[in-house]
């Protein structure tokens, strides 16, 4: 358990910012993961005052506040209802209720994690990132940067029309992933994402126009071979390397056929 | 640090160290009911109703507490009592360890879900982790105290309540 010997509730973001410039600071979300730390914290920051807990739908975009719960997510009618259910699915099996009632969206966002469910299901969608002092930036930009000292304020969803599937392979339901995949179909085009590489998830495009025809069961199989050949996959002690290969190939296929209404997998 | 919160349905007023846990602070006020497990945020253990939703009290700072309700089950027996008969007839809590748990969960999801089906009640209940069941016979004892709620309910059937 990490030590900590001060404790913050910020007032204002200028507030959390200032005190996050000390090495010795660090913003606190959900506090899950952090709390396996063996470290000192000089300074808890914590930004639970600032009204960022909440997930707002405007005709444009959602707009998700750090501190929301994943238990938001899971249950917001209106992201559920434009993602047709996938942001359910891509957080309902992380551990339980009462660990998705802690763990913040900007907590699983900002850490970057290679097992995040919550990071690949972003990805597949047009999100961006609002930083306190670095603006907004293209989450799949943000997921490629090292951590610094800014502080994750929103994550904003655009509303672009188009369809989502979420799919994962779990050893065991609330285990962590396998292998996490998201893929959409947008006005740009295919987004396929792929996590718990499990390496950080990466965003893969058609870029071979194996999809141009629509979704068949061989465009489908041809394009989730070819990713199957393209994602870097690693071994732990969840999975092979080579096993994860497999997994790419079969949630691929399957979340293609879904995407394009041939099957239902969840 | 100071810490002011409401436990139980009490002011409770207390100085604390700004690491410790929620866990911590409530075992210090009382509330053994509230057990330490596998302090990795998996076992659902130590679950208590923040503002009436379950959270992990060993991994929270109490600080973060500061201001909210927190309820343990030593503040609900009342509500615990009318379906954990079912659950202990079932054969469901056997060493009982995991028992305060289940049931602050299971008093979590009645709220949110009243009439639960099988699969919402696993659902809900995924992050308990129970060593000597297999979780059937704690799914067994919520279905028949809705069962048996349903049969008091109906007035054809006349209501033979009974764990």
């Amino acid at each position: 358990m990490m030590n900590i010997q001060n404790y913050v509730q910020a007032e204002s973001l200028e507030e959390a910012y200032q005190l996050n410039q000390k090495r010795s600071g660090r913003i606190i979300g959900g506090m899950l993961w952090m709390k396996m730390a063996r470290n000192t914290v000089g300074t808890a920051i914590d930004l639970c005052r600032l009204g960022l807990d909440t997930i707002e739908e405007t005709e444009d975009e959602f707009s998700i506040g750090a501190m929301a719960a994943l238990r938001q997510l899971e249950q917001h009618p209106g992201l559920n209802a434009w993602t047709k259910g996938a942001a359910a699915r891509a957080v309902q099996d992380i551990v339980g209720v009462q660990f998705r009632n802690m763990a913040t969206v900007g907590g699983s966002v900002w850490g970057r994690f290679g097992f995040s469910d919550v990071l690949t299901f972003l990805l597949s969608l047009d999100t961006y990132v609002e930083l306190y002092r670095g603006g907004l930036l293209p989450l799949e930009e943000f997921a490629s940067l090292k951590k610094d000292n800014d502080i994750l304020v929103r994550i904003h969803i655009r509303k672009k029309p188009g369809a989502f599937v979420y799919q994962a392979m779990r050893n065991q339901r609330t285990d962590f992933p396998v292998l996490t995949c998201a893929l959409s179909r947008m006005e740009d085009g295919y987004r396929t994402v792929i996590g718990a590489r499990p390496g950080r998830a990466l965003v893969l495009r058609d870029e071979t126009n194996l999809l141009a025809g629509g979704i068949t069961e061989e465009s489908a199989e041809a394009f989730a071979s070819w990713a199957a050949e393209r994602i870097p996959v690693g071994s732990n002690l969840r999975g092979s390397a080579a096993y994860r290969t497999q997994l790419v190939r079969v949630l691929v296929k399957r979340g293609l056929l879904e995407l394009g209404g041939k099957e239902t997998w969840n | 640090m100071e810490l002011k919160l409401t436990l139980n349905g009490r002011t409770v007023t207390d100085h604390i160290e700004p690491g410790l846990l929620l866990i911590d602070f409530l075992r210090s006020h009382g509330c053994f009911s509230v057990k330490r497990g596998c302090e990795t945020s998996n076992c659902g253990l130590c679950t208590v109703l923040m503002d009436g939703r379950p959270v992990l009290s060993c991994s929270m700072l109490a600080a973060r507490a500061a201001g909210h309700s927190i309820m343990t089950l030593e503040g609900l027996q009342e509500e615990a009592a009318d379906f954990a008969g079912f659950i202990a007839d079932q054969g469901a809590d056997q060493c009982g360890f995991c028992n305060p748990g289940f049931v602050m969960n299971t008093i979590a999801l009645l709220r949110e879900i009243p009439d639960p089906t099988d699969d919402e009640i696993r659902a809900f209940l995924a992050g308990n982790l129970c060593r000597c069941s297999g979780y059937d016979g704690q799914l067994r004892g919520i279905r028949r105290y809705l069962d048996s709620k349903k049969a008091d309910a109906s007035p054809e059937k006349g209501g033979s309540h009974g764990a």
